[in-house]
């Protein structure tokens, strides 16, 4: 399966042995999927986020993003390239002293030269009605502003495939409806950990549940 | 504890200075602290002194700031000035009871105050006046080792998230009925408290390591911005030669 952006097989994976958060876990994401995916307070949703891009390693099974099998910290280094992690907590995210050098991070480590990281900075702020942003100091930023700014360093590496953390979680209503509408305008593939039945509902192309350590699917009851 | 955000400039008008290029401001700052803190007359530290209240006037430093920084260091300088005449033996000035004041002593207390506070006036005018983060960025360009600059940015950032996390807990703690005592309660406490934000440091500090590693981090900064000497700093860099070069006549030529 070689078209899929996302294709994980058999995948164990346990912090503590004697209790297996994945346990025989398949997902595939195909290109144009936004994928949500459910289940209960540490049943190991973040953990598979962490797994497609490399920061955690399964025990065992496969892990395949962008067509090749992914098993060294080399691998993934090319795969977080090309997938962006938008993390819960934006204060995890933004660790730059000032927006636009946040934004900037990301390119600037993929060797992109000054002046085309600048009208990166420029234009992904721009995309998130962000303009103006630049200068701003990362931590005095309000909690949806900063969630958007988080969402700006993960856009301005341009990935391909978007792997989404509770991307609402603690916003008001109108902040919600905000990243709501932006996340809905992106083109790129999603998966997308949310329990929020409205963005479900406006993002999801399917939802699926991860319980017990495995993904089931999750027809037509959200 | 961290009552008021650690990179805030102590003045709000935007000043000639901002305009510099700050690692000029640095490098003037430090070689002038040095001259100082060798010079040895009075009319050289005399000199310095009125040299330092002229920046602040240049740079229009509000004088609330100032004088902040400058009133603690004061309240010891008394101290000093009361102290160091009575330990440094000479000629007696006064006497109170058994103590005798010297005129040596008394020389030696007042070059400290002027020392210090001329040193202090001119880091508050040239470098006090830069947010850290430009002062980590200038100290980076003037080829500071990276992990000291990295520890600078770091803690300016996440002060204020390791403040609003000490705040919960301790909000956590009064809402169940806790008031500090001398008590061992109040010590374990404490003790929970200091060990929980710790656990959560690092517990954060791996997340933002991770989220870094995301985005293609590995081990290196890179710098957004550049400073450039333009011809604007021109005047600062000769006014600040012409005074080094003035305390220097004061001070080894008269």
């Amino acid at each position: 399966m070689s078209d899929c952006l996302v294709s994980l097989e058999a995948v164990h994976f346990a912090y503590d042995p004697l209790r297996p958060v994945l346990a025989g876990c398949d997902l595939r994401i195909a290109p144009g999927e936004r994928v949500g995916l459910v289940g209960p307070n540490g049943s190991g949703k973040t953990t598979l986020l962490a797994l497609v891009v490399g920061l955690v390693r399964p025990g065992s099974g496969r892990v395949e993003v962008f067509g090749k099998v992914r098993a060294t910290e080399t691998d993934f280094q090319e795969v977080r390239g090309r997938a962006g992690l938008l993390f819960q907590d934006p204060d995890d995210q933004l660790f730059c002293p000032t927006v636009a050098e946040d934004v900037a991070f990301g390119p600037l480590n993929f060797g992109v030269p000054r002046e085309e990281v600048r009208q990166i900075v420029a234009r992904s702020l721009e995309s998130l009605g962000l303009g103006g942003y630049e200068d701003r100091v990362t931590y005095k930023l309000s909690g949806g502003e900063k969630r958007l700014v988080s969402l700006a360093t993960v856009l301005a590496m341009q990935p391909e495939l978007l792997l989404l953390d509770e991307p609402t979680s603690g916003l008001d209503d109108e902040a919600e409806g905000r990243v709501i509408e932006v996340l809905a305008g992106l083109p790129q593939a999603m998966l997308i950990v949310s329990h929020h039945r409205p963005l479900l509902r406006r993002l999801a192309t399917r939802v699926v549940r991860l319980a017990g350590g495995r993904i089931e699917p999750l027809d037509g009851q959200l | 504890m961290f009552d008021h955000a650690p990179h805030a400039p102590p003045h709000r008008h935007p000043s000639p200075l901002d305009r510099l290029d700050p690692r000029g401001r640095i490098v003037a700052a430090v070689v002038f602290s040095i001259v100082v803190a060798v010079a040895q007359r009075f009319p050289t530290l005399v000199v310095a002194l009125v040299a330092a209240a002229a920046a602040a006037l240049l740079a229009r430093v509000s004088w609330r700031a100032v004088l902040r920084r400058l009133l603690p260091l004061n309240a010891f300088m008394v101290l000093v000035l009361v102290l160091v005449p009575l330990e440094v033996e000479g000629l007696p000035l006064a006497t109170l009871g058994p103590l005798e004041f010297s005129r040596e002593g008394l020389a030696v207390a007042a070059r400290i105050a002027l020392k210090a506070n001329a040193i202090i006036l001119a880091m508050a005018v040239l470098m006090g006046t830069m947010d850290v983060t430009t002062l980590g960025h200038a100290l980076h360009h003037l080829y500071l080792p990276e992990k000291l600059i990295h520890l600078l940015l770091f803690t300016v950032r996440y002060v204020d998230v390791l403040r609003r996390e000490y705040g919960r807990l301790r909000a956590a703690m009064k809402v169940r009925g806790f008031r500090p005592r001398i008590s061992r309660h109040t010590y374990r406490s404490f003790g929970y408290l200091v060990g929980m934000l710790l656990v959560r440091s690092v517990d954060r500090s791996e997340r933002i390591e991770a989220a870094m590693k995301c985005r293609g981090f590995r081990g290196r900064f890179f710098l957004l911005d550049h400073f450039a000497f333009t011809r604007r700093d021109v005047p600062f860099a000769v006014a600040s030669l012409a005074v080094l070069v003035l305390l220097a006549l004061a001070e080894w030529v008269h």
